[in-house]
């Protein structure tokens, strides 16, 4: 979807972003009376190819589990929309598309974006598709920030809110595992300043290590310990070398390579940037219960309890602030021990909480018979 | 002890082999039509899902993870909580009631909780067991041991309930912190309501547990 000059991105840099484009998938179809559409908001790495095959990698979509026939939301009952967000690299405007000012790419002549652009950019792709209220947002860690920046910015536009390990803030640690990524970019000899695209190169190593790192902030102890442990790749003794010895370091590897053919390095600077900034109290005078007052939006808030990332402690802060404003809310803790990542694996007892909610929501909404 | 009026208990006699619990009927029944309940304790839901059939607005607390994951799974609005901690978050009269259903006697402090359920509702329902009731005494009497009974049958050392009250250790506490009673009921074992025009020692003796709907009282 393009929006031209007539209607700018009004960024919080204070800079107004034109031309830009949103790229977008839809599954199943608005109803008559456009009230069955659910936003589903993508997390870092993530894109608008949420359950059909990846046009890059060949995978599945990245959330089959959750989207997709007889899945909590069914493109049958359900009009499901998921955009790429601003920043992103996969068809929304961001560092790597071209700068019409210059004809070159964009690269750090981007202007930074927070997580409230990105979801004003979506508000406007919403605007474009004639859906005043969306019946639920739906996401996941960044995915679940956009979510509920959505329910402080346009509470009457969403009807439901599904957060999924995620915070209305971002922490120090994570914050600082987001500098390490960066630092890993930058340190690339291939990054040149950002200018990389115009040298016909990619900092891959640099945006490899970034993700090894990260990857294992999605992960457990527990997890790493039960998938891999102390196994050898392939051999039998230690090669006495800094080779890929143990099936852990292979996998983190894999996971390193293998995210840099589908990903920007610039584009992964921007959006962990846009974490970072986001904290919604901030935004309301340090109170985050101020951020939902009279709110009528139906909450379900889940966590998984092995999640260090996005621990329990920070949705259960968001629920007690969602309390304090009187907002119908439910909140699950799931026990599991695959860390942050569960929220993209097979976890059935997510799956029914998920389905129930938005089953009792599309009651309330008068969404007949609708739900899977 | 306080004006006691007649209730219509439409349903209660249906008993323990009912869809519903007595002591939750009795509750439904207290609750008018319309208003917005928080369910402190609220268990697998049942209560709420009760008083959702009666077009109430109900969300619920609740301690154990198992029990909030199957309520958000029936879709209702629970999160989970502890009474003794959690309370506190809630702003002043953001409840029409607040419902403590069997769980004041497992609470660390219950007259804290208590407090909290007549600030954050306008009018509260408690209900528990009563270690008055014959039995308990017989138990402690005769048997010489901590009583247990079919609704109460964790041993000492393994129970969750470690404030067990009287219905008349409730009353003086209640007295104690201006709460008006607005109705009381007792029900025996079979969940029926003690009669009304007995005194108030003989509920103490024969009600199994005690419903009260709670208000604040005068003076604050």
């Amino acid at each position: 979807m393009h929006f031209g000059a007539d209607q700018p991105l009004r960024l919080d840099c204070g800079i107004d972003l034109s031309p830009f484009q949103i790229a977008y998938q839809t599954y199943g179809e608005l109803n008559a009376d456009r009230s069955n559409a659910i936003l589903v908001c993508h997390a870092l790495t993530g894109d608008q190819h949420v359950a059909n095959v990846h046009p890059v990698t060949g995978k599945p979509g990245w959330w089959e589990t959750l989207v997709g026939p007889g899945r909590p939301l069914d493109p049958q009952h359900y009009f499901i929309i998921c955009s790429n967000v601003i920043g992103g690299c996969m068809g929304s405007t961001g560092p790597a598309s071209i700068n019409p000012a210059t004809g070159k790419v964009w690269g750090l002549d981007f202007p930074v974006i927070t997580i409230p652009d990105m979801v004003r950019a979506q508000a406007m792709l919403i605007d474009r598709l004639g859906i005043d209220t969306l019946f639920a947002v739906v996401g996941g860690s960044m995915g679940g920030m956009q979510v509920l920046q959505w329910t402080a910015a346009y509470p009457a536009r969403v009807y439901s809110a599904l957060a999924i390990a995620c915070s209305t803030r971002h922490s120090a640690q994570n914050i600082a595992f987001h500098e390490l990524g960066r630092q890993a970019v930058m340190a690339d000899p291939d990054w040149r300043n950002g200018g990389y695209a115009d040298h016909g190169i990619h900092p891959h190593r640099g945006l490899a290590v970034a993700r090894m790192a990260a990857h294992i902030t999605y992960l457990s102890d527990a997890a790493l310990h039960r998938k891999f442990g102390r196994r050898m790749q392939d051999r039998e003794l230690p090669t006495f070398s800094f080779d890929a010895d143990f099936q852990v370091e292979s996998y983190l590897r894999y996971q390193g390579s293998s995210f840099v053919e589908r990903f920007d390095a610039n584009s992964y600077l921007y959006l962990t940037r846009a974490m970072d900034y986001f904290d919604i109290a901030a935004d309301h005078g340090g109170v985050l219960a101020k951020a939902f007052v009279g709110i009528k939006t139906r909450f379900c808030v889940v966590s998984f309890t092995s999640d260090w990332l996005f621990p329990t402690s920070e949705s259960r802060a968001l629920v007690h602030a969602l309390n304090a404003s009187s907002a119908r809310v439910s909140f699950a803790e799931i026990e599991t021990d695959r860390g942050h990542d569960a929220f993209l694996l097979d976890v059935p007892e997510f799956f029914d909480i998920s389905r129930a909610f938005l089953q009792s929501a599309g009651k309330a909404r008068g969404l007949n018979g609708k739900g899977g | 002890m306080s004006v006691q009026e007649v209730l219509p208990l439409n349903g209660v006699a249906t008993g323990p082999s009912g869809q519903f619990r007595a002591d939750h009927l009795l509750v439904a029944e207290m609750v008018k039509p319309g208003s917005k309940v928080l369910d402190v304790g609220c268990g697998e839901g049942d209560l709420l899902q009760l008083l959702e059939t009666r077009g109430i607005d109900g969300r619920g607390i609740e301690l154990s993870r198992e029990g909030v994951n199957r309520c958000v799974a029936k879709g209702l609005a629970v999160v989970q909580g502890d009474a003794d901690t959690d309370l506190v978050n809630y702003p002043d009269d953001a409840f029409d009631y607040v419902i403590l259903s069997q769980t004041l006697q497992a609470t660390r402090q219950p007259r804290v909780v208590l407090e909290n359920l007549l600030r954050i509702g306008r009018r509260a329902i408690v209900s528990f067991p009563n270690f008055g009731f014959w039995k308990m005494r017989l138990q402690l009497l005769i048997g010489g041991h901590m009583p247990r009974t079919e609704n109460l049958p964790a041993t000492w050392y393994d129970t969750a309930n470690i404030h067990f009250c009287t219905i008349k250790d409730f009353v003086e506490l209640c007295d104690q912190i201006n709460v008006k009673m607005e109705r009381s009921v007792a029900l025996d074992l079979y969940g029926r309501p003690v009669p009304l025009n007995l005194p108030w020692w003989v509920w103490n003796m024969f009600g199994e547990q005690g419903v009260f709907l709670l208000s604040r009282g005068g003076g604050k």
